[in-house]
């Protein structure tokens, strides 16, 4: 009989999750992962947020609490108080009433709202020729989702300089200046994936001017608010930054790392208009998106990060276990640093401590991931990016010594 | 900057109207960038228009308003126990109290989901011996519930099934299978279904629209309870139309969402399904647990496609992730590890069973009492559909005159269709339903 499917290519593999299924599987009691984005402790286990585990026991005991769907946009005390955290408790966009939000399926599915929204209602309607603009390198289901919404112009606007291992400010703002005027910029907002390496205050200041310049239009992905410096306003300067200077824009939030709840998928679509009228046209018409997709989102996660941030003690307790993490992410860099150069390591290592969040762009070549993978089992992306979660103090010398080998024998 | 598409020959006025639509469109877009270009203070989204108001939310929104205490919604898509009030079924907080002590970790799924709730959500559907499990020539993964698992399945159709782009629904159909198949890229047609004159199953209409519809459209079946009307075909019936089906070449697309709600059985319910597959429909299959379990908010489902063998329910499976990474990476957690718990428990999946039963015969009373009751009140029509009909739902045959003056003179609420969600009707209130329908019928 024939089939339907008969025709129906083998897809590759995701390959972040490629990397994890093999880590897995090998048995070498001295392997690393420093593949998937997931917070570990220094013993290399998931961390469940203490406020998190006693948050969740409170849900638990509410039995005044049910099942029920969740209005289509989502739970309104989740989305007002996510789009507080990004925006600032006295936002005046907030007070001006022009900010709405969408929850959403973590931050993939904040983007893939917010794509679904711009291909239909931005720069004309259904104009899928608008060029949509990601960095370049960055996160590898952006391209993904923007094309699926329909847009079929996606380009890189440089971003990372492999040689100076920094930010290529210049090439981006070139980007910026030959795009045309309306396309769209898919920013990271802080601690850019795979890179770690953010503009510095200044350095948005020149991007922000171009870009309203240019009529080009803002859609921030915010995955790590908290995460990259410990601190939440600090991380939040450049999206507060483009508010104040007027643009309207889009922010993607994501709760999965900062609040460790990966897989509750706890997303905020967070929207700032021009006015109110126009935001509640714009969110009328997001509604109609959610519904063909998901027709309303999951109740368990908005619930918990609704409740913390709007429990003062909670929402204390948060920020502390915030921290935590954060912490320890600097002092694996720190530590990281130091032992490549003690090692006298070839190469400079300053990036790995100027680079901010969970993820570092080591720079190492194809050649020399591959000997890491396969000869040392450690387990990493083939752009040599690197979580440095998967570092602990029992691990880094380990690393420290292999990423040694692997450079200076490996060409 | 926005480009005009009219490279084909305008001769339609729709076409023509289309044009000046976007010449319009253009024009504000030019006038809005020379108005940003001097600073004045415009929204990118001055042509965004005001998304329709969903008719049911809409009904909602009055019921919400409305002040007097005799109301009623009957629009409401959500079982309600006989004081009116949501149930989080037992088997559902013993599960939940088992998952708080495990502890476990909050790490993402893999992208197709729990692999436990999967196994068992197909076990669910298909009955555990079924040959197509034994020989793993079919492919479940965890959705974002029912809808979610339409989505995903709507979008593998339109990339896959190059044959064709035609999706023929039941006429009617649950109102957001339109909107998704066709944001899929899928063109809707329908084949006749619903009999006003019977408030019944059309089945002569069915088989003869069927019989006329290209080869290797898909074909939307739902497979018990059928939404919104309430009417499904009897065995006898399915096995007619599975085999015209088969001999069309159609690609079957079941949409299951009230699985043991409707008839209070599980393999009863699921009898549709398992019957095409033995008669050699490779289906696809929709599956929620919004309902059965009581888990709406919290997005539970299954899309399952059943192929010809192991190697190619693999292919299918690696796409089906190249699909839902771009959507939302991998689904929820906390729904499908309640709801893998208690169909993987035997003591919790037992008292499921008794529980979904409870559900459904409370419905099947109602029914049987609305019935009784217009009886009493005198009432000489014929409402035999009302117990005839299955499920959440019951088309009641009201013309949309006759749901206005319920809504504006009795307080109660209900779709212009003249749908009910029977789950909304109580003990308490069934009588006051009665008299009110009996009053603007007579």
């Amino acid at each position: 009989i024939m089939s339907i499917f008969g025709e129906v290519p083998q897809a590759a593999p995701v390959a972040v999750f490629k990397l994890t299924a093999d880590f897995r599987e090998d048995q070498n009691p001295r392997k690393v992962n420093l593949g998937v984005g997931a917070y570990r402790t220094d013993e290399c286990q998931p961390w469940v947020l203490p406020v998190v585990r006693k948050v969740e026991k409170m849900i638990a005991d509410d039995h005044s609490l049910n099942h029920e769907y969740l209005p289509i946009l989502g739970l309104p005390e989740f989305r007002s108080s996510s789009s507080k955290i990004a925006l600032g408790e006295d936002s005046p966009a907030i007070k001006d009433n022009r900010v709405g939000a969408v929850q959403c399926l973590g931050g993939t599915g904040a983007l893939k709202i917010g794509a679904e929204f711009l291909r239909r209602w931005y720069n004309g309607t259904d104009n899928t020729k608008t060029p949509v603009y990601v960095s370049a390198p960055t996160w590898e289901n952006h391209n993904a989702v923007f094309s699926n919404a329909g847009f079929e112009d996606i380009r890189p606007y440089k971003y990372w300089d492999a040689g100076k291992r920094g930010l290529d400010l210049e090439g981006f703002l070139g980007d910026l200046e030959s795009a045309p005027d309306h396309s769209i910029f898919v920013l990271h907002a802080c601690a850019h994936n795979p890179t770690g390496t953010d503009p510095t205050q200044d350095q948005w200041k020149q991007i922000a001017d171009v870009m309203m310049r240019k009529s080009l239009f803002a859609f921030f992905d915010s995955a790590y608010q908290g995460f990259a410096s410990g601190n939440l306003d600090k991380d939040a300067w450049a999206v507060r930054y483009f508010v104040s200077q007027g643009f309207e824009l889009f922010c993607a939030q994501s709760f999965s790392k900062n609040f460790g709840l990966y897989n509750e998928r706890v997303g905020n679509l967070t929207v700032v208009a021009k006015d109110q009228d126009n935001l509640n046209r714009v969110l009328s018409q997001m509604e109609k998106i959610v519904r063909i997709t998901w027709s309303n989102p999951p109740s368990q996660g908005a619930r918990l990060v609704a409740i913390t941030l709007n429990t003062p003690e909670l929402f204390a307790e948060w920020k502390d276990n915030v921290k935590t993490m954060a912490d320890r992410v600097l002092l694996m860099r720190a530590q990281l640093k130091e032992k490549l150069k003690a090692l006298g390591t070839p190469g400079t290592w300053e990036h790995i401590t100027e680079q901010i969040g969970m993820f570092s762009f080591t720079g190492l070549n194809p050649k020399q991931v591959e000997y890491l993978v396969k000869e040392k089992h450690i387990y990493l992306m083939a752009s040599g990016r690197i979580n440095m979660c998967g570092l602990t103090t029992k691990n880094i010398d380990y690393v420290a010594e292999s990423i040694h080998e692997a450079v200076t024998t490996v060409q | 900057m926005a480009l005009l598409k009219s490279t084909k020959i305008l001769t339609s006025v729709g076409a023509q109207a289309h044009f000046l639509a976007v010449l319009q469109l253009r024009a504000s877009w030019s006038l809005r960038n020379v108005q940003m270009s001097r600073g004045f203070s415009i929204s990118w989204w001055t042509e965004v228009q005001m998304g329709p108001p969903d008719p049911i939310l809409g009904v909602t929104e009055a019921f919400k308003r409305d002040t007097n205490p005799k109301k009623m919604n009957l629009g409401v898509g959500a079982y309600r126990d006989d004081q009116g009030k949501p149930f989080v079924l037992s088997c559902v907080r013993k599960a939940e109290a088992q998952i708080a002590a495990k502890k476990l970790d909050k790490e993402y799924l893999p992208i197709g989901g729990l692999a436990e709730f999967s196994k068992a959500c197909s076990q669910l559907a298909l009955g555990p011996d079924n040959e197509v499990l034994k020989s793993g020539r079919s492919i479940t993964i965890q959705t974002i519930s029912g809808t979610g698992s339409l989505r995903v399945g709507a979008n593998f159709v339109s990339r896959f099934h190059n044959a064709s782009r035609d999706v023929y629904l039941p006429k009617p159909s649950w109102g957001n299978h339109t909107p998704i198949f066709r944001d899929a890229g899928m063109q809707l047609k329908a084949y006749s279904y619903y009999d006003p004159k019977t408030c019944g199953f059309d089945f002569k209409g069915a088989l003869h629209d069927i019989s006329k519809i290209p080869e290797k459209s898909v074909i939307v079946l739902h497979a018990c309870a059928h939404n919104p009307t309430g009417v499904d075909p009897r065995p006898e019936q399915w096995k007619e139309m599975a085999a015209l089906i088969k001999k069309r070449n159609l690609l079957v697309f079941f949409d299951m969402a009230y699985q043991g709600f409707a008839s209070g059985d599980i393999d009863r319910d699921a009898w549709a399904v398992r019957d095409f597959i033995e008669q050699g429909h490779n289906i696809l299959l929709s599956q929620s647990f919004a309902k059965n379990m009581g888990l709406y908010g919290e997005r539970v489902g299954g899309f399952t496609v059943v192929c010809k063998d192991v190697e190619e329910a693999k292919r299918v499976e690696s796409q089906l992730k190249i699909l839902i990474r771009p959507i939302y990476s991998n689904p929820p957690m906390n729904g499908a590890r309640i709801a893998s718990t208690i169909l993987n428990t035997p003591e919790l999946y037992k008292e499921w069973l008794v529980e979904v039963k409870d559900m459904a015969d409370r419905i099947i009373t109602m029914r049987e009492m609305f019935v009784s009751n217009l009886k009493k009140e005198g009432s000489t029509h014929n409402w035999q559909h009302v117990t005839e009909q299955i499920g959440m739902f019951c088309f009641t045959g009201l013309k949309p005159e006759q749901v206005e003056r319920l809504i504006k003179e009795f307080s109660i609420y209900m779709t212009k269709d003249g749908r009910i969600s029977v789950a909304g009707v109580t003990s308490a209130n069934v009588g006051y339903l009665a008299h009110a329908i009996h009053a603007v019928t007579k």
